[in-house]
């Protein structure tokens, strides 16, 4: 199912909008092909009720370079596009980091990295304690899991065993030391189950978003695309 | 006046509590741990978020019946600020309690962004005040709290002088949707007062003003005994009742008597006597650190926040 407005090839023209750049390298864009397989074919919401309580809720917690982020929100229908071209200004709702209040459709403000999975698992409880069935998807990057508050997070969400939370983890090999044994691992070894894709590959990534839930049990997807420096 | 304290993780609490003199005031802690249970059993938007600090003290057949919004995070306190934002941003109302430096000092900046920023609301309750386990020492001491609450919006600051008025205030809070700190401590005046957000006053006198803030009243009254000073009380802190100060004032020197760090209030005094030439001078806990143990009443000593050290403080700032 489709429900995103605009088409995938519209988001580069939805970014320029934004960085007057014509062309955008990988690490500008490493959510990109995620955040489009997440609002085209995987969440669920309505952008004209974006209060819903039942909607799925996804968490940017890796707040920087929200091109792509607001790029998606637009051809899913949140954001007039005529706000992309406003990106950072006095007026703009669009900031450089993504404000809650500020964005419709924006689940949390973020932009000091370590938060979102924290804010996630209690969103996950939230909807738990309050009988909805709605997702939690909150979005890492690898760099970003050196905050010693995602172990946190990690460790309860599996031993609370929040079957509706995701994280995905996208992975540009961007953290200074790496991961030794690999990031799936860290979540592993906490009770999660686990997904390796390729986070340019559509049909994987909805594969691993979709496939059916393995128990009671959280979700982490590990997206690996092009190395930041590369 | 108690001097009971608590231990880590609480483990000498009950024996401490047995061996307390039934005849003081009721201990608001206490009195905390025994309302949970019935605040989230009576809302069905309240939840609990604790960090291990306090889980073992619940009633657990009370709790039973509201486990899944009765949540223990282990000795997490990052993720206890973080979980209370995302259960706000679901519609609930998590009450968030843990000792104070581990509240607000360790995951502050889960404080100012996973609620503030994200403007979603908690009732955040400490509990041990700025000294309440005196040989805990350095590590277990929180006078820095509501200072470091000021350095953001929209936090409203209730300091209880008495367990009674802690349970009104913790049942208006629950009610709401907005930040609330409610600072408990150990120390407890022997009957409560009046907790309607606004300063009342004591007594009248003419030579100026003391503000005695919460826990802090009873020695204050026997301090300023013959002196010829207007006493005020209050115990919300945050918003500052600056009105009831300006309309209630007599000669322009405010002496503050918190039981935190020294000066918490000295600009809120400023601010409500602006315009107004005023002298200010504010007694709490000190800002050095002491590397001491003891008691409680010798910590109170060792900042003049014993009776006669406020005695001593009020009469060369004021002259009485």
């Amino acid at each position: 199912m489709t429900t995103t407005r605009r088409p995938y090839d519209d988001l580069a023209g939805l970014m320029t909008r934004m960085t007057g750049d014509e062309k955008h390298d990988h690490s500008a864009t490493s959510t990109l092909d995620v955040l489009w397989v997440l609002y085209d074919r995987v969440l669920r919401f309505d952008p004209r009720a974006p209060d819903d309580p039942d909607r799925d809720r996804f968490l940017l917690s890796k707040g920087h370079g929200p091109m792509a982020y607001y790029a998606v929100l637009a051809a899913a229908g949140f954001l007039d596009e005529a706000q992309l071209d406003t990106f950072g200004g006095w007026d703009s709702l669009l900031g450089h980091h993504p404000d809650r209040v500020l964005v419709p459709g924006v689940e949390i403000g973020s932009g000091s990295l370590g938060h979102g999975l924290g804010l996630a698992v209690g969103t996950a409880l939230g909807l738990r304690a309050t009988g909805r069935d709605a997702r939690t998807v909150v979005l890492l990057g690898d760099a970003e899991l050196d905050e010693g508050s995602h172990a946190e997070a990690i460790q309860y969400a599996g031993r609370a065993a929040l079957d509706r939370l995701t994280a995905v983890v996208v992975d540009n090999s961007s953290a200074s030391q790496g991961w030794p044994g690999g990031i799936a691992a860290r979540f592993a070894v906490e009770g999660w189950s686990t997904t390796d894709v390729d986070g340019r590959d559509h049909e994987a990534l909805h594969r691993a978003f979709t496939s059916d839930p393995p128990g009671d049990r959280p979700h982490a997807v590990v997206a690996h695309v092009e190395p930041k420096e590369s | 006046m108690s001097t009971a304290t608590h231990s880590w993780k609480g483990v000498d609490l009950a024996a401490a509590e047995h061996d307390r003199d039934d005849s003081g005031p009721p201990d608001a802690r206490d009195r905390f741990y025994g309302l949970l249970p019935d605040l989230v059993a009576a809302d069905p938007r309240v939840a609990v978020v604790l960090a291990e600090i306090g889980a073992a003290h619940l009633d657990p057949e009370k709790v039973a019946p509201v486990r899944d919004r009765v949540v223990n995070l282990g000795i997490r306190e990052q993720l206890l600020i973080s979980t209370a934002g995302g259960l706000a941003l679901t519609g609930l109302r998590p009450i968030v309690h843990t000792f104070a430096p581990f509240l607000l000092e360790r995951p502050f900046e889960q404080v100012k962004l996973d609620l503030g920023h994200q403007d979603v609301g908690a009732v955040l309750v400490s509990a041990g005040g700025s000294y309440g386990w005196p040989a805990g020492g350095e590590t277990h001491f929180g006078q820095r709290d509501v200072a470091l609450l000021d350095t953001l919006s929209g936090w409203t600051v209730h300091v209880p002088g008495h367990a009674d008025e802690a349970e009104q205030m913790l049942r208006d809070a629950v009610a709401r949707d907005d930040r609330i700190y409610l600072r408990l401590d150990g120390d407890s005046n022997a009957q409560p007062r009046s907790v309607d957000g606004r300063m009342s006053m004591l007594r009248t006198g003419s030579r100026g003003t003391v503000v005695a803030v919460g826990p802090m009243a009873d020695r204050t009254l026997a301090a300023v005994e013959g002196l010829d000073v207007t006493v005020l009380y209050t115990s919300t802190v945050r918003p500052f009742d600056a009105d009831t100060l300006r309309r209630t004032l007599g000669t322009p020197d405010v002496v503050l008597v918190e039981p935190y760090l020294r000066d918490t209030s000295t600009a809120e005094v400023s601010r409500a006597l602006g315009g107004i030439r005023h002298r200010t001078l504010g007694l709490g806990v000190g800002p050095d650190e002491l590397r001491r143990y003891g008691t409680r009443e010798q910590h109170d000593v060792a900042h003049g926040l014993d009776v006669a050290g406020i005695r001593r403080s009020v009469t060369a700032f004021l002259h009485p």
